[in-house]
């Protein structure tokens, strides 16, 4: 190999460490930067008075920031949409995996991959002008626009990724196990439920927390369907996310409210962090049986 | 058989059907119905005044050509942007990688990256981009970039790992170099992983809108597509929720005939993934 040659492969092969290094830099500008633009308002405010302060109004003669409703909003939101979508992605995930015969399956996955594709805003649309309504007269509630509607479309927006997770790992279930269970007197749906899951279950765990990672962080169809008032979450009451806490103000706010904004921007981002690691921590498990 | 089963044990097995059955039934009736309600809602509105037009206040009419033809730019700008970088990463870490720490660390960044919500991305997009060079279609597009980094690494690494070593190693043997075996061999043989994450990530780019709120702004002018990358633009997405928190008459109309559009581009998409999926597979087959 001649010298200029070998200078050529060296060079190509830093181009490509540079590339793949993209990745790794994106990830440390991004942690950097909401560190750096959420911690000064942190300091300003305090760290208790703004994490547990139950009052939120920015724009007031003697404002107070306190980000628990949008918190508690966010926990209890997403709480609500793995109580409806987790069931029925799951039951879906072992019809899927198991159950349904091939075209019946094919017909049911375009269906998921399809749920998985619809823009948040047009589920938001959709929501705002047939959950808001629905839920206002079903409930004879003043207004629609609250926690339960954003449940409702969270829990539809987390499906698609509960049901692809399960039935990857569900299907990864070593033969032998179904076999044996089945050969014991088990009928096929007690092994599905009875041995299978079970077996699935670091997999099943990580589609959930996948699912709260999705729930936790969608913004514009909460922000169509929640109302945005920054109540104490409430059943039939407008609130808002951490989401769209970030998201209704930042168009118009200035100094120390445009700060706060950031610092729920980082309080949003360590969540996302935490599961991450809970996801990788199931997902590792799952790999290594 | 059967009468060796309980009527406990029948009850029970009959539950868990009925319970997946139900489940399987209420998901695809949900994706059904969605894309009942937005065609049936938005393609009656969907006129071609509305299309082929700018609003305008002087007529009060509402037209969506410019996001349109700016949801067209950002997703050329940033699938431009991305793919480099993410065939690059890709290429990196199955050819060239041989710190499995640092292999683990990429990999790692990437899955993080993939699991941030763009909200994030939209704000650090703003401090990072739109800062700097103000609120246009190239901030936004940039930020979507960023974030669909991810898939086509991803995408291109699965499709890198199924050429086979034996390729390599022919190539080696016949005495070509590092690069030229990825050039002539690894390259042509992960076409299809970049058409795939090229699908997926239009889907996404397309559907976006959170983060494209405070970098790529809401203007509606028709550009040409220098002048837009360097203008305040809404996509189609931005634009739908615009509209949709409008009190003037017709913005609701123009919403669900945007939402109906959105609906035709995801089934597109969706559909474009199957056939491209199965196009390469047969020729693997081959």
């Amino acid at each position: 190999m001649g010298k200029h040659q070998r200078f050529m492969e060296n060079l190509i092969h830093a181009i490509f460490l540079l590339l793949g290094l993209v990745t790794v830099g994106c990830v440390l500008l991004i942690t950097v930067y909401l560190v750096i633009s959420g911690i000064p308002a942190i300091r300003e405010i305090g760290l208790f008075q703004f994490l547990l302060g139950d009052t939120w109004e920015s724009t007031a003669a003697v404002p107070s920031f306190g980000i628990l409703p949008f918190i508690l909003t966010s926990v209890y939101g997403t709480a609500g949409a793995i109580l409806f979508g987790v069931p029925v992605g799951f039951f879906t995930a072992v019809y899927l995996a198991k159950l349904a015969p091939a075209k019946v399956k094919s017909v049911v996955e375009s269906a998921v991959s399809l749920l998985a594709g619809i823009p948040s805003v047009v589920y938001g649309l959709v929501g705002m002008l047939v959950l808001v309504p629905g839920i206002r007269r079903l409930f004879h509630v003043p207004d629609g626009a609250s926690l339960l509607s954003a449940i409702v479309v969270l829990s539809v927006m987390i499906l698609p990724s509960i049901i692809k997770v399960s039935v990857t790992a569900l299907e990864a279930v070593p033969q032998e196990y179904e076999d044996a269970s089945l050969a014991l007197g088990a009928t096929p749906v007690e092994t599905w439920f009875r041995v299978s899951a079970p077996a699935a279950k670091s997999g099943i765990a990580a589609a959930v927390v996948l699912g709260v990672g999705r729930a936790i962080g969608e913004a514009m169809a909460v922000m169509m369907v929640a109302g945005n008032a920054p109540n104490m979450p409430s059943l039939f009451e407008s609130v808002r996310f951490l989401t769209t806490a970030v998201a209704s103000e930042m168009s118009y706010a200035s100094g120390l409210q445009r700060q706060a904004l950031f610092s729920i921007a980082l309080v949003l981002f360590l969540f996302i962090m935490l599961i991450n690691a809970a996801l990788n921590f199931f997902l590792k498990r799952d790999k290594e049986g | 058989m059967n009468t060796t089963i309980s009527s406990g044990r029948r009850f029970y097995i009959g539950l868990m059907k009925g319970l997946m059955i139900l489940s399987a039934a209420l998901t695809c009736g949900l994706a059904l119905f969605l894309i009942g309600f937005v065609l049936y809602k938005g393609v009656p509105n969907l006129t071609w005044e509305l299309v082929s037009s700018k609003p305008s206040y002087l007529t009060d009419t509402i037209g969506i050509l410019p996001d349109i033809l700016n949801t067209l730019y950002i997703l050329i700008a940033a699938l431009l942007v991305v793919l480099p970088f993410g065939v690059g990463a890709a290429i990196y870490l199955t050819e060239y990688a041989r710190n499995r720490k640092l292999v683990a660390v990429i990999e790692y960044a990437a899955e993080t990256l993939s699991g941030i919500p763009s909200i994030i991305f939209g704000l650090v997009g703003m401090l990072l981009f739109a800062n700097t060079f103000g609120s246009c279609l190239l901030a936004g597009a940039l930020t979507l970039a960023v974030m669909n980094l991810p898939t086509i690494l991803r995408t291109t690494q699965e499709s890198l790992k199924t050429v086979p070593q034996s390729y390599r190693e022919g190539a080696f043997g016949l005495g070509a170099g590092k690069w030229r075996v990825v050039r002539t061999v690894v390259l042509p043989g992960c076409v299809d992983g970049i058409v795939t994450g090229c699908i997926l990530s239009a889907g996404r780019i397309m559907g976006e809108s959170a983060a494209l709120l405070f970098t790529a702004g809401f203007a509606h002018a028709v550009n040409d597509f220098f002048t837009a990358m360097g203008s305040s633009g809404a996509t189609l997405t931005v634009a739908l929720y615009l509209y949709a928190n409008e009190p003037r008459p017709g913005a609701k109309e123009a919403s669900f005939a945007i939402a109906a559009i959105l609906m035709l581009l995801t089934l597109a998409i969706n559909f474009a993934a199957v056939l491209v999926s199965r196009y390469f597979k047969k020729r693997r087959a081959l």
